[in-house]
Formats: C-alpha cells, structure tokens, sequence
C-alpha cells in the first residue's frame, strides 16, 4: 500500500508566545518549531501499514524553517520519498488553500492512504484532513487510534468521548486524521538523521500557484490575561510540601 | 432562514452526548441575539425518542437506516443539500470525533468557512463574533464570523450543559434523506470502555501525570504517593501514548471525564484537551516546572517545582501524618 504522510510544524508550547505588532498572528521571530505531535504518530502508524504489509511511505511538507530536519528524520525512520514544496509560505496559508496546494501534488501519484494528523493547535479555521479528502473525492475518518489493512480496505480504531472506541471499515483511497499510532512513535539516533542527511535527496517542488492572501477571519490575537489564577505555594520543596499537607487536611483528605 | 442557528445534536449508543446540550446552550444565546430560530438537527434511524428534552424551536429529522449510528460519509451527505436549501446563518458543532469530521467534509463540499476551536460566540451591533483559543489554550483569537453560512465546532468550557436542556419535546419537522448507497465507510461495532483495573470516573483521589514525568520509571514515585493517599493514578495523552500506563486511565476529550474530590496533577501543562475531562474537583493542586503552564488557569492551588523534588517529600510527609 502506497502511502502519503503530511507533516507540519507547529510552535512548541513549552516556550513562551507573543503576538506581533499585526495584532494578528503570531511573532515567529523567536519562537521555536517542533512537529506537530498528531503527525509523527501519522508517520509511525504509515511504517507500521508498510512493514506490516508492504508498500510505501512518502512523507510531504512545506518548506518552512526546521522542516529539512523534519524529512530526513522521517528519512531515517524508513520512510521512502520526502517531498519538499517551495513556495512563499512565511504567513501560513489557510487551510482551503493549503488543501488545494496538497491535493495538485497528491494527484500526480495518487497513494492508497493519507494520513494527516487529527489536528494542529495554531489554526482555527478546521483541519486540512478532511478538505484533502473532499477534494480528491475520498472519504475521512478522524481521531483515529489504530489502523489494520484487509482485503480492498481498512478497518479504523475511531476514539469518541468517554473512551469509547468505534471500529469501522473505510474502503480505499482514503484520508484519516490521526489521533495516536498503535506503538510509541519510534525513536531515531541523530547520527541516524545525519547520515539520511547524506544519503537522502529531497524531492523539491514548486508550489502550485494560488491565491494564498485570503486572510483567515481573525481580528485580533492575544494571550488571555491571568483571571482566576491558581493561588501559588511559595518557598522551597519542603515548605510547599507542607502546604499542600495543609489543603489536604483542610480538604478532610488527610 | 438567514438568522438560524442549527445545532448537530450528537448522539452515540442511543444516548445524546453532553456535548450536544453545551451547543445548545451556546445556540441558544446566539439565536437571541440573531433573532432567529434554534434548529436542531437529528440524524438517525427511529430516534423520536432522543428529542425529549433537547431545548430548541424545533427539530429537522433525517431518518434513515445508513443513519442509525455516525459514520462521517453518511453525516455529511444527508446534511449537504438541506444546509444549501435552507442557509442557517451558523452550524453548531461539536469539537468533537463526530463535529469535527462533519464540519471538515461540510466545510469543502459547499465551500463554506469553518470556525474551529471555538470557546464563545456573541452578537454585537447586529455582528456575530467568535473567540478561539488556540496553541494549547495559550492564545485567544477573536474574529467576525464570516458568512453568510458559517459551520463553527465548539469546546467545552463557556456553556453549561443544562441550559441545553427542555422539559418538553420540541416540534419536529421530517426531512427526506438523500440517497445514501455507496457508502464507504460504515461501521463494524464498537469496543467498549476499557475500564481495565479501575474505574476512575469513581475514584474520589486523583494523582494525574504528564509528560513532565520524564520517564516510565518515575511512574513508581506517583505510584507510591497516590497509595499513601489511597488514590488511583490517571494521565494526560502522552502518558498512555508512550504505554507507561494504560487507556483506561486516559483524563480528556477523548478519554474519561472524571469528578474528583481531589485531583493532584503532577507535570500536566494544563491542555484544553485534557481539562476538559476533570470536572469540578473540591481540591484542585497542580505540579509544573513552568509558572506560565495553563494547567494554573484551572487548578485551585499550584507550585511552580520539579515534581521529582516534590514527590517523595510531600509522600514522606503524608505518611508521618497518617502514621501519626
Ligand atoms: C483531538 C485531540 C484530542 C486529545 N485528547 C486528549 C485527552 O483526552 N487527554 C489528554 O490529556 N490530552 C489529549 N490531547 C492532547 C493534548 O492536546 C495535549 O497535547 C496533552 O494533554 C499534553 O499532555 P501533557 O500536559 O502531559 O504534556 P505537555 O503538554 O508536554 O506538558 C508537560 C508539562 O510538564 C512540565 N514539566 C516538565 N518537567 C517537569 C518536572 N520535572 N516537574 C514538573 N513539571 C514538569 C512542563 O512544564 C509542561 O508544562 C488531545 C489532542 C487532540 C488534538
Ligand atoms: N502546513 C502544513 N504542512 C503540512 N501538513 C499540514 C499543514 N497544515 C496541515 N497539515 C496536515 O493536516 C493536519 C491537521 O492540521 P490543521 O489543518 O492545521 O489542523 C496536520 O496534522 C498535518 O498532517
């Protein structure tokens, strides 16, 4: 089974974020990209389909900052094409247009599967997954948590609230939105990436040529301002200790 | 109508999901700034029955055996051509494993915007408006919401759930379904809950851990601290992802939603995501290195240190206590 993986970068949450002078968007000047989580468990649900059941594994991205890295680790895991489009793509696209942009490069060499990532935290206009699979004609199954290949089709492990699981059988070509692979995204040792680094081509394309000014509906951005903050416990680890010893037995825990 | 708020009512196991009332909550504050109607729409196979207490002007019911549980292909088709012909000013999802599939189809199939991540909506000047909250929770995103029909998928937080709730069962209005043959996904059964070794929707002490454990073996500190307590462990996303602990102790939006007396979260940035799941605790103390962390936004009381400083400390001392 021929398979196609989006990959996308996403600010790491564990630094701080600033909005920039736009009042729009986010200041990138500093901030630092890691891959969108959904999207490395996507990569490692496609090797898993692939060394399970042959086939392989292309792995697509836009040429942003840090997204070299992104391909030759995905390289380094196994995957077998990194296609890198390049285009104009320091304010992100929204994703209508994002979709459009995948889909004339998808058409070329249609895969059986794509899997994107369920989400990406830093848009709010929907998810590119289920747009890809509009335009192409393909059905779209999201939050998925596990994939099993069968005869002319799949069968979905599909997470809703409460932990309740739905398995459905979805015929292919399809588009999945990725919650989590069924193993721990695979580790890979720098010296790994640094050799795929040397032995690896990118396969460079030129974006498709689109519109891609149209604004998202997005007015103003901001970090909310502190309201009902939690109290918090000063001092060392053995005076915040003693605190929380306190709320508990306050809390009649203790 | 151009001032309608359609509401998707979800509903799974023949149960509609709490989810679907905090919509209509939302719907309903937004149709009394429109001025128009609340519109739930039911999609199902003999489902009258779902409608009972479901608190809106009236229902549009698409019934259909391909229809009887959600799958996304099915979903989207018997709901294209009535949105087209009727053009509601705003479709109310949720941000949910059904909403945001629906949405995202809905959302290229009629060439429509897609609002999502949305926390609350307001009329102002005659103009609808949104906030979304982004990166984790960590930014806020206000805008108009674009027209002149615009599918919105909402989180949980700003809208309680029983003023989704009537008393009495609304008017429903019949609509044809669409063909649905061809279908390519459909669904083989569901895998229930894993309750595995506990049930922690029940348990009154939570000791809930992030990725800010580091690693699998300092589960065995969490571990001691939680049976000091006589507590059960539960954990954010990449806990289970990684194995460390199993699905069942999963705390979110697509894991359980639990009401502790206590919840003790230790190394947990605080993700909408994960928040969703932890309602309402009498005690709410929460562990992170980072003093900025969501996770402050919600808890009670927190400390910005290392939980691995933190943890056997704080056992030690709870042990004296009980020994005492
Ligand atoms: C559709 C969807 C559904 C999801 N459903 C769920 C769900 O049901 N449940 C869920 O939990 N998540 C869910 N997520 C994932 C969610 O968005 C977050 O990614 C996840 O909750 C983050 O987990 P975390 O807080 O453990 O990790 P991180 O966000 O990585 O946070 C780790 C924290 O630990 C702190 N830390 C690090 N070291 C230490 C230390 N030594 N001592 C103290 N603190 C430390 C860090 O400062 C950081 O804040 C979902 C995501 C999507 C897109
Ligand atoms: N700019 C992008 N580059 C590559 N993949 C993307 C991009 N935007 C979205 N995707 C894919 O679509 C998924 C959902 O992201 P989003 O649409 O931003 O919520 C991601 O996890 C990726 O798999």
């Amino acid at each position: 089974m021929d398979i196609a993986v989006l990959l996308k970068l996403v600010p790491d949450l564990v630094e701080e974020l600033e909005v920039d002078s736009t009042g729009k968007s986010l200041d990138t000047t500093f901030m630092r990209r890691i891959i969108n989580e959904p999207d490395e468990h996507a990569l490692e649900q496609a090797l898993l389909i692939k060394e399970g059941s042959g086939g392989s594994v292309s792995v697509i991205g836009l040429d942003v900052a840090d997204m070299d890295d992104v391909l030759f680790t995905a390289a380094a895991k196994g995957a077998d094409r990194q296609i890198k489009l390049t285009g104009e793509f320091e304010h992100e696209p929204n994703n209508h247009d994002l979709a459009r942009l995948f889909v004339s490069v998808l058409k070329g060499n249609p895969p059986d599967l794509i899997l994107t990532g369920v989400q990406a935290h830093n848009d709010l206009d929907g998810a590119v997954g289920p747009l890809v699979a509009e335009y192409l004609g393909l059905p779209y199954v999201g939050y998925i948590a596990g994939v099993s290949v069968e005869n002319g089709g799949i069968t979905v492990f599909k997470e809703y609230t409460g932990g309740l699981v739905g398995e459905l059988h979805v015929s292919l070509p399809a588009v999945l939105g990725i919650q989590s692979a069924e193993k721990p995204p695979r580790y890979v040792a720098v010296s790994k990436v640094r050799q795929a680094m040397k032995t690896t081509s990118l396969d460079e394309r030129a974006a498709l040529e689109l519109d891609l000014s149209e604004a998202a509906a997005i007015e103003r951005m901001f970090v909310p301002e502190n309201g009902e903050r939690a109290k918090m416990l000063e001092g060392d680890v053995e005076q915040v200790a003693d605190q929380i010893v306190g709320l508990l037995k306050n809390t009649g825990v203790l | 109508m151009a001032d309608d708020i359609y509401v998707l009512i979800e509903h799974l196991q023949g149960n509609v999901t709490e989810m679907s009332y905090i919509l209509l909550a939302a719907g309903r504050e937004l149709a009394g700034g429109t001025h128009g109607e609340l519109v739930g729409l039911l999609l199902g196979h003999n489902v009258n029955g779902l409608a009972s207490n479901i608190a809106v002007n009236r229902i549009l019911m698409i019934d259909h055996p391909a229809l009887a549980e959600y799958t996304p292909d099915a979903y989207a088709r018997a709901i294209e051509t009535l949105l087209e012909q009727r053009a509601p000013r705003v479709v109310l999802l949720g941000e949910t494993s059904i909403g945001a599939d629906v949405a995202g189809g809905l959302s290229a199939r009629l060439d429509i915007p897609h609002i999502s991540l949305c926390r609350s909506l307001r009329v102002e000047n005659d103009k609808l408006h949104f906030t979304s909250q982004i990166c984790g929770g960590k930014i806020l995103a206000d805008g108009e919401l674009p027209g002149p029909t615009c599918l919105v998928t909402l989180v949980p937080g700003a809208y309680k759930a029983e003023a989704g709730q009537g008393t009495s069962a609304p008017p429903i209005e019949a609509v044809k379904a669409p063909a649905l043959d061809g279908l390519r996904v459909s669904l083989q059964g569901y895998l229930e809950p894993n309750t595995g070794d506990v049930d922690i929707t029940r348990e009154p002490i939570l000791i809930a851990v992030g990725r800010g454990l580091q690693q699998e073996m300092n589960l065995e500190l969490t571990q001691e601290i939680a049976e000091v307590l006589g507590g059960e462990l539960c954990a954010s996303r990449p806990v289970v992802d990684q194995g460390w602990l199993s699905t069942s102790r999963l705390v979110g939006k697509s894991g359980k939603h639990v009401k502790p007396k206590l919840y003790l979260a230790l190394g947990i940035s605080g993700a909408p995501e994960h928040t969703e799941g932890i309602g309402d605790p009498e005690l709410f103390l929460a562990i992170n290195t980072d003093s900025q962390a969501p996770i402050f936004e919600v808890a009670h009381y927190g400390a910005a240190v290392d939980l691995l400083d933190l943890v056997p400390v704080l056992t030690e001392k709870i042990k004296q206590v009980k020994g005492g």
